[in-house]
């Protein structure tokens, strides 16, 4: 890696300060992404900004509404009885991202910061309708991804919290690139009492979507037939050495059956 | 005294250093003032370099120096050689091009190292290389086999017309082709050994060291042969003379084959550490070596078998194009070739064979010998074809294999290509794995599996591979430019411990227990008191090193005749102390008696006489009991059994679970059965990985796409099924050991074990053959586009 300088604020304000002043800064949270790209010198930021001490780690439950604090670990998340009582379909997303050391590092909030189009939590924020709490305001999970690697985030803007409303049930299916273990296609499927939520990630070239065909069939009838016949486009999907766009298409379509089928 | 010979179980030694992390691997090698090399590789598959321009990266802060190839010429460094010569149809020999250690004038592959900066630290070196500034002009490249021999193709070599490295062939074309003109059937098949990586789990590193007083170099390097690297090394790049070069592999942290070749980093480290007066280190970044380490397989082949209407092979034709990459490495013209092509007989009694096999240039990696080396081209295309034979004829896969083994009573056999097989039993192994499989009893467990809607397939093969190379006189007639014997020095010690220096080295081979377990058997020494030393040219004699599964049959057999000299001296000395005659001392079980008395001396007794030797027959005896040997083998050994691999399918994604692995195996004698056990889970390991999942895959022009581990799948434990390993053997008739090795079995027979598999899991839908690795998306292609059809057909 590129020399940098390091800073380890105590307060949050100290640290958005030190990310929106300078636009070459970057926040360290799990550094799961951010270290294997800074070793490989495919980023050279003036400044690195470790969030580790900013005490944002934890997950409450409130009533049907879930919190989990941005710089909590995958392993926590997977591990947290409350949460599990309430959502239990998001802490088994947690226990299966990345492996063993990606969960004891990694964090909800650095997860859905970066918004990789191959990441499990952007599929979760979206289908659960979660909201996204910064340092300066609320965002919906519905406006919060914009495409590959863009969130609505400003520079220097940090991610404090995600609050998760508690679904009716749920359940995430996730087909794995077999070298990688990233979601070649992962959807999440949410019955709530407004209706149904289906969120793809890994399919799609601008990152995590929603799936508005079948959402309309499930909330109509929650079963996998009711999905059964519908064909989703490979228009705008991934095609990598590892799968096309067409079997990306196919493959929603398969693990959103047994999404529904799962739904607990 | 535990029995810990021939045959025992016993823990290997070398695994408490591994697992409590006290290995001293290469990289934890560090020299007083060392240095640090980074090397600049081409990201262009093939380019002209029109400049470079070094100037600013001299005078980066911690800079030492910079070199390009240009500075090499100018030392007169020569290319790095290549260790094996095949002549053409024509008897003319191969292509040669020159391979120099750094590029000079043209870059031919992505990985090929253009600059190297040698500075204080690794990060200085690593800064300073990127402000070096090379002017590339880029040419078109090719990476496949069928765009490199097409007319017109861009050529990697300008004086190498066609990319054709060499056309050779082996076998009677007329006598083949008058064969297949007379046949009742003939089953051809195109098919494809997919390009591999190997990934040794430690990095490829160096360390070169210069003495300004004495002269001497020292490479530390990790190699699978050290005194293969001072010899190519010293007489052909750098011209250093063997007494003052030593080389050093400690621990080794995985080869596979990758570890043989001299690499153009242990040549650079030590030319420059003696031009610099300072240690050079460098070690491998895990994305070097994807694009720096010789590559495995790469073969397009298209096979045919001729056979009577009774379905016995009459004949079998092919032709290969097996990929060289943009140089020749160390050993890759004899891969596919004579670890190839003279395997074509396989188990079967076909009398007539022709292979004809062009090796071929391309923008890509050099390939060479990858764990099986040529035998697993030849076993997945020979089972390959024989399950087409079966499919075609309608006959049954076993009953087609069965039919035309080479009988138990045929040997020694003499195949149509080549080689002369000492000992087997085809049919014993096939039905050892048909029971362990319970392969009577599939049906039933495909119709389970239906009902919860998998496809569930079951696969044979029936392989044989050569190892224990080899004979120096064969493999010299064969263009070898090097013998192939092996070393061993036995030292017994004054109190009676035991160290053996070996020729061999062990780099995950578990050698420190089982040589070690050939002298508690021939010596009676207990495991405790044996050290095997390997991997320095300083300690050890000489040596070829540990590749093609030769360490027990050669290097193994080098002990056994050292021991026999330990013995027979020591039988001299015994007769002396015990006055009587040397015709009466037998040996056994670490003693010597006079033969009919109560007399004996322990191998103790005798060893402190040799050393101390007051009462000695020093007249006629030098002291000592310190011996060595230098075996050179009488023939390959021939391993050979049935792997059987049961899979399921998931007809909606395609995934493949292999629920079931049997692999019964005649490896020859077995020393350790945990170890033995232990090297073919690897290799099948290896080989589901090579079926299933891992595939180094260019773009037209060169560039690699799974250059890393995101895009290249290695197979984890979560990929992988209960092994059960079986063995059922024979001995090898031509060492005294009866063995035959057991390193690389499990990498050659089990691809096409699962392939066969595969194919019968979707034989309602129409498919025949499947190229490797038969990944989801493949897989889910032939059930989408394939007509299914009652599975009963």
């Amino acid at each position: 890696m590129y020399d940098f300088a390091y800073q380890k604020p105590s307060s949050l304000a100290d640290a958005v300060k030190a990310l929106g002043a300078d636009p070459d800064a970057k926040a360290l949270a799990g550094g799961m992404t951010l270290i294997p790209v800074l070793k490989q010198r495919l980023n050279k930021p003036s400044v690195v900004v470790d969030l580790a001490k900013l005490g944002l780690v934890g997950v409450s439950v409130a009533g049907n509404t879930v919190t989990i604090s941005g710089m909590t670990t995958h392993g926590a998340v997977a591990a947290d009885a409350g949460l599990k009582g309430k959502i239990p379909s998001l802490t088994e997303l947690a226990s299966h991202i990345g492996d063993e050391a990606v969960r004891h590092r990694g964090t909800i909030g650095g997860s859905l910061a970066n918004n990789d189009p191959a990441a499990d939590y952007p599929a979760a924020a979206l289908a659960l309708g979660a909201t996204i709490k910064t340092d300066r305001r609320s965002i919906k999970a519905d406006d919060f991804f914009q495409g590959m690697f863009a969130t609505a985030l400003e520079q220097g803007e940090l991610i404090t919290a995600v609050e998760f409303p508690a679904p009716e049930k749920g359940a995430y299916e996730k087909f794995r690139n077999p070298a990688s273990r990233y979601a070649i296609v992962g959807v999440y499927v949410v019955k709530t009492p407004g209706g149904v939520r289906v969120a793809v990630t890994g399919a799609g070239q601008n990152g995590v979507f929603r799936h508005a065909a079948m959402e309309q069939a499930l909330s109509a009838n929650f079963s996998p037939t009711a999905i059964a016949n519908i064909v989703t486009p490979s228009d705008g999907l991934n095609s990598d050495i590892h799968a096309s766009a067409e079997y990306r298409a196919h493959l929603v379509g398969v693990m959103a059956k047994r999404a529904v089928a799962r739904a607990y | 005294m535990p029995f810990e010979g021939i045959g025992a179980s016993v823990r290997r030694k070398e695994d408490v250093r591994f697992l409590s992390g006290r290995g001293n691997y290469t990289d934890d090698i560090n020299r007083p003032g060392q240095l640090y090399a980074f090397i600049r590789r081409s990201d262009r598959p093939h380019a002209k370099i029109n400049g470079i321009d070094t100037v600013a990266a001299a005078k980066a802060p911690g800079v030492v120096a910079v070199y390009t190839g240009a500075d090499m010429a100018a030392d007169n460094i020569g290319g790095l050689p290549c260790g094996w010569q095949i002549h053409n149809k024509d008897g003319s020999p191969m292509a040669e091009p020159p391979h120099p250690v750094i590029a000079v004038g043209k870059v031919r592959h992505v990985g090929d190292p253009v600059v190297v900066v040698v500075a204080e630290t690794k990060q200085a070196a690593k800064d300073a290389a990127e402000l070096v500034v090379i002017d590339y002009q880029d040419l078109p490249g090719v990476a496949s086999l069928r765009d490199a021999i097409a007319p017109g193709a861009a050529l990697v070599h300008d004086d190498v017309p066609g990319n054709i490295c060499y056309d050779w062939h082996i076998g009677d074309k007329v006598v083949v082709d008058a064969a297949f003109a007379g046949a009742a059937k003939v089953v051809k098949l195109d098919l494809t050994n997919n390009r591999l990586i190997p990934n040794a789990m430690e990095p490829r590193a160096a360390v070169g060291e210069f003495d300004g007083h004495s002269g001497d170099y020292t490479l530390y390097t990790t190699s699978q042969n050290p005194h293969v690297i001072r010899l190519l090394m010293g007489a052909f790049v750098l011209h250093i003379p063997e007494n003052k070069l030593r080389v050093v592999a400690p621990d080794v942290g995985g080869g596979f084959g990758s570890k043989i070749y001299h690499y153009a980093e242990e040549a650079i480290v030590t030319w420059a550490a003696g031009k610099l007066r300072r240690p050079v280190k460098w070690t491998a970044e895990r994305n070097e070596s994807f694009m720096s380490d010789a590559h495995g397989r790469d073969h397009d082949s298209t096979a045919e078998m001729a056979l009577d209407a009774s379905g016995n092979f009459l004949a079998l034709r092919i032709s290969t194009l097996a990929n060289m990459g943009g140089y020749l490495s160390t050993f890759a013209p004899c891969i596919p070739t004579y670890l190839y092509a003279t395997l074509l007989a396989g188990v079967y009694k076909t009398p007539v064979i022709y292979c004809e096999v062009k090796a071929v240039f391309t923008n890509t990696v050099p390939v060479d010998a990858y764990r099986g080396a040529g035998r697993p081209e030849a076993a997945f295309l020979l089972e390959r074809l024989v399950d087409a034979c079966a499919y075609d004829t309608k006959m049954d896969r076993v009953a087609i294999r069965r039919q035309n083994f080479i009988p138990s009573d045929a040997f020694p056999y003499q195949t149509p290509v080549a080689l002369q097989y000492d000992s087997g039993n085809y049919q014993a192994t096939l039905d050892a794995c048909l029971e362990a499989a319970d392969y009577a009893g599939f049906e039933a467990r495909r119709s389970a599996a239906a009902a919860k809607g998998k496809l569930r397939g079951i696969g044979v093969s029936t392989y044989l591979e050569a190892c224990g190379i080899a004979p120096s006189a064969v493999v010299g007639s064969l263009g070898a430019r090097a013998g192939l014997y092996e070393v061993a020095n036995i030292k017994v010690h004054p109190t009676g411990s035991v160290t053996v220096y070996t020729g061999t080295h062990s780099h995950g081979q578990g050698h420190e227990t089982t040589l070690a377990q050939l002298v508690c058997e021939q010596l009676g020494v207990p495991l405790g008191q044996v050290d095997v030393v390997h991997g320095d040219t300083g300690k050890i004699p000489f040596g070829m090193g540990t590749y093609g599964s030769r360490s027990l049959a050669v290097g193994g057999t080098a002990m056994v005749k050292a021991m026999d000299k330990i013995i027979a001296k020591g039988k001299k000395i015994a007769a002396h102390l015990m006055e009587a005659s040397v015709d009466d001392i037998e040996f056994k079980d670490n003693k010597f008696t006079v033969a009919g008395t109560d007399k004996e001396k322990s191998l103790t007794d005798i060893s402190l006489a040799a050393y101390v030797p007051h009462n000695y027959p020093i007249e006629e005896l030098e002291p000592g009991l310190d011996e060595t040997a230098f075996y050179d083998p009488k023939n390959f050994t021939f391993p050979g059994g049935c792997h059987i691999a049961e899979v399921e399918i998931d007809k909606d994604t395609g995934i493949v679970e292999v629920v079931n692995f049997v692999a019964v195996d005649d490896v020859g004698r077995v020393i350790n059965p945990m170890i033995v056990e232990g090297q073919v889970q690897g290799g099948v390991a290896q080989g589901i990985g090579q079926a299933l999942l891992e595939h180094a895959v260019y773009d037209d022009s060169g560039q690699l796409l799974s250059g890393s581990m995101m895009d290249y799948t290695m197979p984890r434990a979560d990929d992988l099924p209960n092994i059960t390993v079986g063995t059922e053997i024979t001995l090898c008739t031509h060492n005294p050991l009866g063995v035959k090795g057991c390193g690389e079995v499990g990498a050659i027979g089990s691809p096409p074990a699962i392939i066969n598999a595969l194919v019968d899991a979707l034989k309602g839908y129409g498919v025949r053959h499947i190229e490797m690795p038969a990944t989801p998306q493949k897989l889910w292609a032939i059930i989408q586009g394939g007509t299914p059809r009652m599975a009963a057909e």
